[in-house]
Protein backbone atom coordinates (compact mmCIF):
# COMPACT_ATOMS: atom_id res chain seq x y z
CA UNK A 1 0.00 0.00 0.00
CA UNK A 2 1.62 3.20 -0.98
CA UNK A 3 1.37 6.01 1.87
CA UNK A 4 -0.73 8.87 1.95
CA UNK A 5 1.81 11.15 3.23
CA UNK A 6 5.52 10.88 3.48
CA UNK A 7 7.16 13.11 5.53
CA UNK A 8 11.83 12.59 4.97
CA UNK A 9 13.79 14.29 7.42
CA UNK A 10 11.54 17.50 7.60
CA UNK A 11 13.70 20.14 9.65
CA UNK A 12 12.63 23.58 10.89
CA UNK A 13 15.05 26.59 11.88
CA UNK A 14 14.60 29.51 13.65
CA UNK A 15 17.95 31.18 13.42
CA UNK A 16 19.62 29.43 15.78
CA UNK A 17 16.90 27.59 17.02
CA UNK A 18 15.58 24.05 16.32
CA UNK A 19 11.58 23.78 15.29
CA UNK A 20 11.41 20.49 14.15
CA UNK A 21 15.02 18.02 13.58
CA UNK A 22 14.39 15.38 10.87
CA UNK A 23 10.93 14.67 11.24
CA UNK A 24 10.38 10.99 9.15
CA UNK A 25 7.31 9.34 8.85
CA UNK A 26 4.40 7.41 6.58
CA UNK A 27 0.83 7.97 7.04
CA UNK A 28 -1.41 5.62 5.43
CA UNK A 29 -4.60 5.81 4.22
CA UNK A 30 -7.46 5.69 7.36
CA UNK A 31 -5.34 6.19 9.80
CA UNK A 32 -5.03 8.66 12.64
CA UNK A 33 -1.38 9.62 13.53
CA UNK A 34 -1.39 11.80 17.01
CA UNK A 35 1.73 14.30 17.73
CA UNK A 36 2.24 15.32 21.55
CA UNK A 37 4.62 16.73 23.31
CA UNK A 38 4.85 20.36 25.76
CA UNK A 39 4.58 23.93 24.39
CA UNK A 40 7.50 24.22 22.80
CA UNK A 41 8.24 20.13 21.64
CA UNK A 42 7.96 21.72 17.67
CA UNK A 43 4.46 19.82 17.02
CA UNK A 44 2.85 22.82 16.17
CA UNK A 45 5.94 23.93 14.08
CA UNK A 46 6.00 20.16 11.96
CA UNK A 47 2.25 20.37 11.43
CA UNK A 48 2.58 23.91 9.27
CA UNK A 49 5.36 22.41 7.74
CA UNK A 50 3.58 19.78 6.72
CA UNK A 51 0.55 21.37 5.78
CA UNK A 52 2.21 23.82 3.54
CA UNK A 53 2.54 27.04 6.00
CA UNK A 54 5.61 26.61 6.96
CA UNK A 55 8.35 26.29 3.97
CA UNK A 56 10.54 23.74 6.28
CA UNK A 57 14.77 24.38 5.88
CA UNK A 58 14.78 20.89 4.64
CA UNK A 59 13.18 17.43 3.43
CA UNK A 60 10.63 16.03 1.74
CA UNK A 61 6.54 15.85 2.20
CA UNK A 62 5.17 13.25 -0.04
CA UNK A 63 1.62 13.06 -0.45
CA UNK A 64 -0.01 10.96 -2.84
CA UNK A 65 -2.11 12.80 -5.01
CA UNK A 66 -5.68 11.78 -7.01
CA UNK A 67 -4.12 12.24 -10.54
CA UNK A 68 -0.45 11.91 -10.55
CA UNK A 69 0.79 9.75 -7.46
CA UNK A 70 3.02 10.61 -5.22
CA UNK A 71 4.42 13.94 -5.45
CA UNK A 72 6.23 16.21 -3.33
CA UNK A 73 4.26 19.07 -2.45
CA UNK A 74 7.18 21.47 -1.07
CA UNK A 75 8.40 20.89 -4.75
CA UNK A 76 4.69 22.20 -6.01
CA UNK A 77 4.45 25.37 -7.72
CA UNK A 78 2.08 27.88 -5.14
CA UNK A 79 -1.18 27.34 -7.32
CA UNK A 80 -0.86 23.79 -6.95
CA UNK A 81 -0.70 23.65 -3.49
CA UNK A 82 -3.00 25.80 -2.68
CA UNK A 83 -5.63 23.65 -4.88
CA UNK A 84 -4.34 20.95 -2.92
CA UNK A 85 -5.71 22.89 0.13
CA UNK A 86 -8.97 23.72 -0.64
CA UNK A 87 -9.13 19.77 -2.17
CA UNK A 88 -7.72 17.15 -0.73
CA UNK A 89 -6.56 18.65 2.28
CA UNK A 90 -8.09 20.25 5.47
CA UNK A 91 -6.78 22.03 8.30
CA UNK A 92 -8.48 22.69 11.51
CA UNK A 93 -7.24 25.25 13.68
CA UNK A 94 -7.23 25.51 17.52
CA UNK A 95 -8.82 28.73 17.25
CA UNK A 96 -12.18 28.48 15.25
CA UNK A 97 -11.75 31.90 14.29
CA UNK A 98 -8.38 31.74 12.34
CA UNK A 99 -10.50 28.97 10.32
CA UNK A 100 -13.27 30.98 9.77
CA UNK A 101 -14.43 34.02 7.98
CA UNK A 102 -16.24 35.59 10.81
CA UNK A 103 -18.01 38.45 8.64
CA UNK A 104 -19.90 35.82 7.00
CA UNK A 105 -23.02 33.35 7.40
CA UNK A 106 -22.72 30.19 8.78
CA UNK A 107 -23.56 28.51 5.11
CA UNK A 108 -21.28 30.78 3.57
CA UNK A 109 -18.37 29.55 4.84
CA UNK A 110 -19.17 25.76 4.38
CA UNK A 111 -20.42 27.13 0.74
CA UNK A 112 -17.01 28.81 -0.02
CA UNK A 113 -15.40 26.11 -0.12
CA UNK A 114 -17.61 24.18 -2.31
CA UNK A 115 -17.47 27.37 -4.71
CA UNK A 116 -13.67 27.47 -4.27
CA UNK A 117 -13.47 24.13 -6.43
CA UNK A 118 -16.46 24.81 -8.87
CA UNK A 119 -19.66 24.41 -7.18
CA UNK A 120 -21.93 27.25 -8.97
CA UNK A 121 -25.49 25.68 -8.09
CA UNK A 122 -26.49 28.44 -5.14
CA UNK A 123 -29.98 25.81 -4.35
CA UNK A 124 -26.89 22.92 -4.55
CA UNK A 125 -24.53 24.92 -2.16
CA UNK A 126 -26.93 25.66 0.83
CA UNK A 127 -28.44 22.16 0.61
CA UNK A 128 -24.84 20.60 1.05
CA UNK A 129 -24.17 23.72 3.62
CA UNK A 130 -27.45 22.72 5.93
CA UNK A 131 -26.65 18.78 5.47
CA UNK A 132 -22.99 19.21 6.89
CA UNK A 133 -24.16 21.48 9.44
CA UNK A 134 -26.69 19.14 10.97
CA UNK A 135 -24.05 16.28 10.68
CA UNK A 136 -21.78 18.33 13.20
CA UNK A 137 -25.06 18.96 15.17
CA UNK A 138 -25.44 22.68 14.42
CA UNK A 139 -29.66 23.50 14.29
CA UNK A 140 -30.66 24.12 10.26
CA UNK A 141 -32.30 27.26 11.20
CA UNK A 142 -29.10 28.87 11.73
CA UNK A 143 -27.62 28.67 8.29
CA UNK A 144 -28.06 32.36 7.99
CA UNK A 145 -26.46 33.10 11.03
CA UNK A 146 -23.12 34.60 11.53
CA UNK A 147 -20.30 32.78 13.69
CA UNK A 148 -19.80 35.66 15.65
CA UNK A 149 -23.27 34.95 17.31
CA UNK A 150 -21.88 31.39 17.80
CA UNK A 151 -20.50 29.56 21.12
CA UNK A 152 -16.78 28.31 20.93
CA UNK A 153 -17.45 24.59 20.39
CA UNK A 154 -20.09 25.26 18.09
CA UNK A 155 -17.78 27.66 15.94
CA UNK A 156 -15.45 24.53 16.34
CA UNK A 157 -18.15 22.27 14.89
CA UNK A 158 -18.91 24.80 11.68
CA UNK A 159 -15.40 24.82 11.61
CA UNK A 160 -14.74 20.91 10.93
CA UNK A 161 -18.28 21.14 8.76
CA UNK A 162 -16.34 23.99 6.30
CA UNK A 163 -12.78 21.77 6.18
CA UNK A 164 -14.90 18.29 5.71
CA UNK A 165 -17.44 19.42 3.14
CA UNK A 166 -15.34 18.87 0.20
CA UNK A 167 -14.38 15.40 1.24
CA UNK A 168 -10.97 16.11 1.93
CA UNK A 169 -8.72 13.00 2.34
CA UNK A 170 -6.10 14.21 4.82
CA UNK A 171 -7.26 16.67 7.69
CA UNK A 172 -4.01 18.57 9.55
CA UNK A 173 -5.93 19.64 13.74
CA UNK A 174 -3.55 22.03 15.77
CA UNK A 175 -5.34 21.00 19.25
CA UNK A 176 -8.78 20.62 17.49
CA UNK A 177 -10.24 20.15 21.44
CA UNK A 178 -8.52 22.68 23.03
CA UNK A 179 -9.92 25.72 24.86
CA UNK A 180 -13.19 23.74 25.06
CA UNK A 181 -15.15 22.76 27.92
CA UNK A 182 -14.80 19.37 29.07
CA UNK A 183 -19.06 18.31 28.07
CA UNK A 184 -18.24 20.12 24.46
CA UNK A 185 -15.16 17.95 24.21
CA UNK A 186 -16.42 14.78 24.03
CA UNK A 187 -19.41 15.63 22.04
CA UNK A 188 -16.58 16.57 19.60
CA UNK A 189 -14.34 13.40 19.62
CA UNK A 190 -17.27 11.79 19.08
CA UNK A 191 -17.72 13.74 16.12
CA UNK A 192 -14.55 13.41 14.58
CA UNK A 193 -14.43 9.62 15.21
CA UNK A 194 -17.70 9.14 13.32
CA UNK A 195 -15.95 11.24 10.50
CA UNK A 196 -12.92 9.42 10.65
CA UNK A 197 -14.47 6.09 10.09
CA UNK A 198 -17.07 6.68 8.09
CA UNK A 199 -15.25 8.98 5.45
CA UNK A 200 -12.20 6.89 5.74
CA UNK A 201 -10.23 10.12 6.41
CA UNK A 202 -6.47 10.18 7.27
CA UNK A 203 -5.82 12.35 9.87
CA UNK A 204 -2.60 13.86 12.29
CA UNK A 205 -3.77 15.78 15.31
CA UNK A 206 -1.42 17.71 17.25
CA UNK A 207 -2.29 18.16 20.93
CA UNK A 208 -1.50 18.12 24.52
CA UNK A 209 -4.00 16.02 25.67
CA UNK A 210 -3.56 12.34 26.23
CA UNK A 211 -6.91 11.65 26.78
CA UNK A 212 -7.74 13.06 23.31
CA UNK A 213 -4.90 11.17 21.36
CA UNK A 214 -6.13 7.73 23.06
CA UNK A 215 -9.48 8.21 21.74
CA UNK A 216 -8.70 9.34 18.20
CA UNK A 217 -5.07 8.21 17.13
CA UNK A 218 -3.99 4.93 16.12
CA UNK A 219 -0.58 5.87 16.90
CA UNK A 220 1.69 8.18 18.51
CA UNK A 221 5.00 10.32 17.82
CA UNK A 222 5.94 12.38 20.86
CA UNK A 223 8.35 15.40 20.67
CA UNK A 224 10.35 16.84 22.74
CA UNK A 225 12.56 20.35 21.65
CA UNK A 226 11.92 19.36 17.94
CA UNK A 227 12.76 15.92 17.94
CA UNK A 228 10.72 12.63 17.78
CA UNK A 229 11.80 10.31 20.89
CA UNK A 230 8.95 8.09 20.56
CA UNK A 231 6.60 6.66 18.34
CA UNK A 232 4.56 3.78 18.28
CA UNK A 233 0.81 2.45 18.78
CA UNK A 234 -1.15 4.68 20.66
CA UNK A 235 -2.00 2.41 23.74
CA UNK A 236 1.17 1.24 23.44
CA UNK A 237 3.32 4.45 23.98
CA UNK A 238 0.58 5.68 26.50
CA UNK A 239 0.58 2.33 28.74
CA UNK A 240 4.39 1.07 28.01
CA UNK A 241 6.52 4.67 27.39
CA UNK A 242 9.90 3.57 26.57
CA UNK A 243 11.23 6.86 26.38
CA UNK A 244 12.73 9.00 29.75
CA UNK A 245 10.53 11.96 28.42
CA UNK A 246 7.50 9.83 27.48
CA UNK A 247 7.16 8.13 30.77
CA UNK A 248 7.64 11.87 32.62
CA UNK A 249 4.50 13.01 29.84
CA UNK A 250 2.33 10.03 30.68
CA UNK A 251 3.07 10.25 34.80
CA UNK A 252 2.60 13.62 34.86
CA UNK A 253 -1.32 13.29 33.65
CA UNK A 254 -3.55 13.94 36.43
CA UNK A 255 -6.00 10.95 37.31
CA UNK A 256 -9.96 12.32 37.83
CA UNK B 1 -2.93 -20.22 16.92
CA UNK B 2 -1.21 -18.07 19.66
CA UNK B 3 2.72 -18.80 19.68
CA UNK B 4 4.94 -17.45 22.13
CA UNK B 5 8.82 -18.38 22.16
CA UNK B 6 11.54 -17.05 25.04
CA UNK B 7 9.54 -13.56 25.43
CA UNK B 8 11.08 -11.63 28.16
CA UNK B 9 9.63 -8.21 29.91
CA UNK B 10 11.61 -5.76 31.80
CA UNK B 11 10.26 -2.36 32.95
CA UNK B 12 12.78 0.73 32.56
CA UNK B 13 11.62 3.64 35.16
CA UNK B 14 14.23 6.41 33.90
CA UNK B 15 12.50 8.91 36.31
CA UNK B 16 12.89 6.73 39.39
CA UNK B 17 16.50 6.36 39.07
CA UNK B 18 16.64 4.29 35.42
CA UNK B 19 15.11 1.08 38.42
CA UNK B 20 14.94 -1.74 36.22
CA UNK B 21 11.74 -4.23 36.72
CA UNK B 22 12.66 -7.44 35.39
CA UNK B 23 9.00 -9.17 35.34
CA UNK B 24 9.30 -12.15 33.00
CA UNK B 25 11.68 -14.08 31.24
CA UNK B 26 12.18 -16.80 28.88
CA UNK B 27 7.95 -17.81 28.63
CA UNK B 28 7.02 -20.00 26.18
CA UNK B 29 3.35 -20.81 25.43
CA UNK B 30 1.36 -22.12 22.87
CA UNK B 31 -2.31 -22.26 22.17
CA UNK B 32 -4.01 -23.83 20.03
CA UNK B 33 -7.43 -23.35 18.72
CA UNK B 34 -10.34 -24.27 20.50
CA UNK B 35 -8.43 -24.35 23.61
CA UNK B 36 -9.01 -22.40 26.28
CA UNK B 37 -5.45 -21.49 29.18
CA UNK B 38 -5.41 -20.16 32.37
CA UNK B 39 -2.47 -17.91 33.59
CA UNK B 40 -2.44 -18.44 37.48
CA UNK B 41 -0.01 -16.95 39.83
CA UNK B 42 0.27 -14.28 42.69
CA UNK B 43 -0.75 -10.65 42.30
CA UNK B 44 2.57 -9.09 40.40
CA UNK B 45 3.37 -11.98 39.38
CA UNK B 46 2.95 -10.85 35.65
CA UNK B 47 -0.44 -12.33 34.23
CA UNK B 48 -1.84 -9.38 33.09
CA UNK B 49 1.78 -7.94 31.59
CA UNK B 50 1.79 -11.17 29.53
CA UNK B 51 -1.66 -10.66 28.31
CA UNK B 52 -1.19 -6.98 27.29
CA UNK B 53 2.48 -8.22 25.68
CA UNK B 54 0.44 -10.60 23.73
CA UNK B 55 -2.35 -8.12 22.75
CA UNK B 56 0.66 -5.75 21.62
CA UNK B 57 -0.23 -3.07 24.45
CA UNK B 58 3.33 -3.93 26.39
CA UNK B 59 6.31 -3.59 23.99
CA UNK B 60 8.32 -6.73 24.34
CA UNK B 61 12.05 -6.69 24.57
CA UNK B 62 12.95 -10.23 23.60
CA UNK B 63 11.48 -13.13 21.66
CA UNK B 64 8.56 -13.74 19.61
CA UNK B 65 4.84 -13.78 19.76
CA UNK B 66 2.76 -14.93 17.22
CA UNK B 67 -0.82 -14.72 16.25
CA UNK B 68 -1.79 -16.51 13.21
CA UNK B 69 0.59 -15.56 10.62
CA UNK B 70 1.63 -12.40 12.41
CA UNK B 71 4.59 -11.57 14.30
CA UNK B 72 3.80 -8.93 17.20
CA UNK B 73 7.05 -8.53 18.15
CA UNK B 74 8.49 -5.53 16.44
CA UNK B 75 5.39 -5.06 14.56
CA UNK B 76 4.28 -1.76 13.16
CA UNK B 77 1.78 0.17 14.36
CA UNK B 78 -1.11 -0.60 11.46
CA UNK B 79 -0.43 -4.64 11.67
CA UNK B 80 -1.07 -4.73 15.25
CA UNK B 81 -4.26 -2.48 14.73
CA UNK B 82 -5.44 -4.63 11.65
CA UNK B 83 -4.57 -7.90 14.01
CA UNK B 84 -6.94 -6.70 16.88
CA UNK B 85 -9.90 -5.85 14.48
CA UNK B 86 -10.16 -8.82 12.96
CA UNK B 87 -8.20 -11.43 14.93
CA UNK B 88 -7.42 -10.97 18.37
CA UNK B 89 -10.11 -9.68 21.07
CA UNK B 90 -9.39 -8.55 24.41
CA UNK B 91 -11.81 -7.94 27.18
CA UNK B 92 -10.28 -6.02 30.00
CA UNK B 93 -11.12 -5.25 33.33
CA UNK B 94 -12.08 -1.87 32.23
CA UNK B 95 -14.50 -0.21 29.86
CA UNK B 96 -12.69 2.75 27.86
CA UNK B 97 -14.84 4.72 25.55
CA UNK B 98 -16.02 8.09 24.32
CA UNK B 99 -18.42 9.92 26.18
CA UNK B 100 -21.48 9.81 25.24
CA UNK B 101 -22.00 7.05 22.91
CA UNK B 102 -24.78 5.00 23.19
CA UNK B 103 -24.28 1.36 24.87
CA UNK B 104 -25.52 -0.12 22.25
CA UNK B 105 -22.74 1.25 19.60
CA UNK B 106 -19.97 0.95 22.09
CA UNK B 107 -21.25 -2.86 21.83
CA UNK B 108 -21.52 -2.52 18.03
CA UNK B 109 -18.42 -0.56 17.15
CA UNK B 110 -16.22 -4.07 16.85
CA UNK B 111 -18.34 -5.35 13.98
CA UNK B 112 -19.03 -1.96 12.18
CA UNK B 113 -14.90 -1.81 12.44
CA UNK B 114 -14.65 -4.82 9.81
CA UNK B 115 -17.47 -3.78 7.70
CA UNK B 116 -20.83 -4.93 9.16
CA UNK B 117 -23.62 -3.07 7.68
CA UNK B 118 -24.94 -1.03 10.72
CA UNK B 119 -28.43 -2.79 10.90
CA UNK B 120 -27.10 -6.51 11.36
CA UNK B 121 -24.32 -5.20 13.74
CA UNK B 122 -26.61 -3.28 16.34
CA UNK B 123 -29.18 -6.68 15.59
CA UNK B 124 -25.90 -8.49 16.98
CA UNK B 125 -24.91 -5.91 20.06
CA UNK B 126 -28.52 -6.17 21.08
CA UNK B 127 -28.90 -9.64 21.38
CA UNK B 128 -25.93 -9.84 23.13
CA UNK B 129 -26.82 -7.40 25.32
CA UNK B 130 -30.07 -8.23 26.20
CA UNK B 131 -28.32 -11.92 26.81
CA UNK B 132 -26.14 -10.51 29.23
CA UNK B 133 -29.57 -9.23 31.08
CA UNK B 134 -28.56 -5.47 30.56
CA UNK B 135 -32.09 -3.91 30.61
CA UNK B 136 -33.07 -2.45 26.97
CA UNK B 137 -33.86 0.77 28.67
CA UNK B 138 -30.27 1.11 28.67
CA UNK B 139 -29.39 0.66 25.47
CA UNK B 140 -29.51 4.30 24.09
CA UNK B 141 -27.50 5.28 27.04
CA UNK B 142 -23.56 5.88 27.56
CA UNK B 143 -22.30 2.71 29.65
CA UNK B 144 -20.31 5.32 31.62
CA UNK B 145 -22.96 5.91 33.79
CA UNK B 146 -23.22 2.20 34.72
CA UNK B 147 -22.70 0.54 37.29
CA UNK B 148 -19.10 -1.35 37.49
CA UNK B 149 -20.85 -5.06 36.65
CA UNK B 150 -23.11 -3.32 34.03
CA UNK B 151 -19.95 -1.92 32.69
CA UNK B 152 -18.30 -4.98 32.89
CA UNK B 153 -21.37 -6.84 30.99
CA UNK B 154 -21.17 -4.29 28.25
CA UNK B 155 -17.42 -4.47 27.94
CA UNK B 156 -17.69 -8.55 27.56
CA UNK B 157 -20.49 -7.85 24.73
CA UNK B 158 -17.78 -5.47 23.35
CA UNK B 159 -15.56 -8.26 23.11
CA UNK B 160 -17.33 -11.27 21.95
CA UNK B 161 -19.69 -9.16 19.42
CA UNK B 162 -17.09 -10.17 16.52
CA UNK B 163 -16.18 -14.25 16.45
CA UNK B 164 -12.49 -13.19 16.47
CA UNK B 165 -10.13 -16.35 16.06
CA UNK B 166 -7.88 -15.62 19.21
CA UNK B 167 -9.25 -13.95 22.45
CA UNK B 168 -7.65 -12.55 25.70
CA UNK B 169 -10.30 -12.18 28.66
CA UNK B 170 -9.10 -10.58 31.99
CA UNK B 171 -10.82 -11.78 34.54
CA UNK B 172 -14.16 -11.44 32.53
CA UNK B 173 -16.24 -13.31 35.71
CA UNK B 174 -15.42 -10.86 38.55
CA UNK B 175 -18.19 -8.54 39.84
CA UNK B 176 -20.50 -10.66 37.92
CA UNK B 177 -23.68 -12.01 40.37
CA UNK B 178 -24.06 -16.08 39.46
CA UNK B 179 -26.84 -15.59 36.60
CA UNK B 180 -24.50 -12.97 34.46
CA UNK B 181 -21.66 -15.55 35.09
CA UNK B 182 -23.68 -18.17 33.81
CA UNK B 183 -23.53 -16.51 30.76
CA UNK B 184 -20.05 -15.14 30.47
CA UNK B 185 -18.45 -18.52 30.69
CA UNK B 186 -21.47 -19.88 27.86
CA UNK B 187 -20.51 -17.79 25.93
CA UNK B 188 -16.68 -18.69 26.52
CA UNK B 189 -17.96 -22.69 25.66
CA UNK B 190 -19.34 -20.86 22.31
CA UNK B 191 -16.44 -19.42 21.29
CA UNK B 192 -14.36 -22.23 22.04
CA UNK B 193 -16.52 -24.78 20.46
CA UNK B 194 -16.09 -22.36 16.94
CA UNK B 195 -12.41 -23.20 17.70
CA UNK B 196 -11.01 -19.60 19.13
CA UNK B 197 -7.95 -19.85 20.94
CA UNK B 198 -8.13 -18.16 24.30
CA UNK B 199 -5.96 -17.11 27.17
CA UNK B 200 -7.49 -16.29 30.35
CA UNK B 201 -6.75 -15.16 33.90
CA UNK B 202 -9.82 -16.06 36.24
CA UNK B 203 -9.60 -15.52 40.13
CA UNK B 204 -12.83 -17.28 40.36
CA UNK B 205 -11.42 -21.53 40.64
CA UNK B 206 -14.94 -23.04 39.44
CA UNK B 207 -14.70 -21.05 36.71
CA UNK B 208 -11.79 -22.03 35.93
CA UNK B 209 -12.37 -25.21 36.12
CA UNK B 210 -14.81 -25.16 33.94
CA UNK B 211 -13.69 -23.47 30.87
CA UNK B 212 -9.78 -24.48 31.09
CA UNK B 213 -8.18 -27.22 29.41
CA UNK B 214 -4.97 -25.83 31.04
CA UNK B 215 -3.09 -24.02 33.34
CA UNK B 216 -0.29 -22.77 33.33
CA UNK B 217 1.45 -20.50 36.40
CA UNK B 218 3.24 -17.47 35.29
CA UNK B 219 5.26 -17.12 38.37
CA UNK B 220 7.94 -19.52 37.14
CA UNK B 221 9.01 -17.43 34.63
CA UNK B 222 9.38 -14.49 36.86
CA UNK B 223 12.96 -13.37 37.28
CA UNK B 224 15.63 -14.40 40.13
CA UNK B 225 13.23 -14.46 42.86
CA UNK B 226 11.97 -17.86 40.92
CA UNK B 227 12.43 -20.69 43.47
Amino acid sequence: MTPLLSARDVTKRYGAHIGCAAVSFDLYPGEVLGIVGESGSGKSTLLNCLAGHLAPDGGEVVFDTRAEGPRDTLQMSEPERRMLGRTDWAFVHQHARDGLRMGVSAGGNVGERLMAVGARHYGDIRGKATDWLERVEIDATRVDDRPTTFSGGMQQRLQIARNLVTGPRLVFMDEPTGGLDVSVQARLLDLLRGLVRDMGLSAIIVTHDLAVVRLLADRLMVMKDGHVVETGLTDQVLDDPQHAYSQLLVSSVLQV
Amino acid sequence: MIELHNVSKTFTLHNQGSTEIGVLSDVSLSVAAGECVALVGASGAGKSTLMRMIYGNYLTQAGSIRIGDTEIVGAEPRAVIALRREVLGYVSQFLRVVPRVPTVDVVAEPLRAVGVDADTAKARAEALLSDLNIPESLWSLSPTTFSGGEQQRVNIARGFVHEYPAMLLDEPTASLDAANRDVVLRLIENAKARGAAMIGIFHDEAARARVCDRVVDVSVFTPEQAA
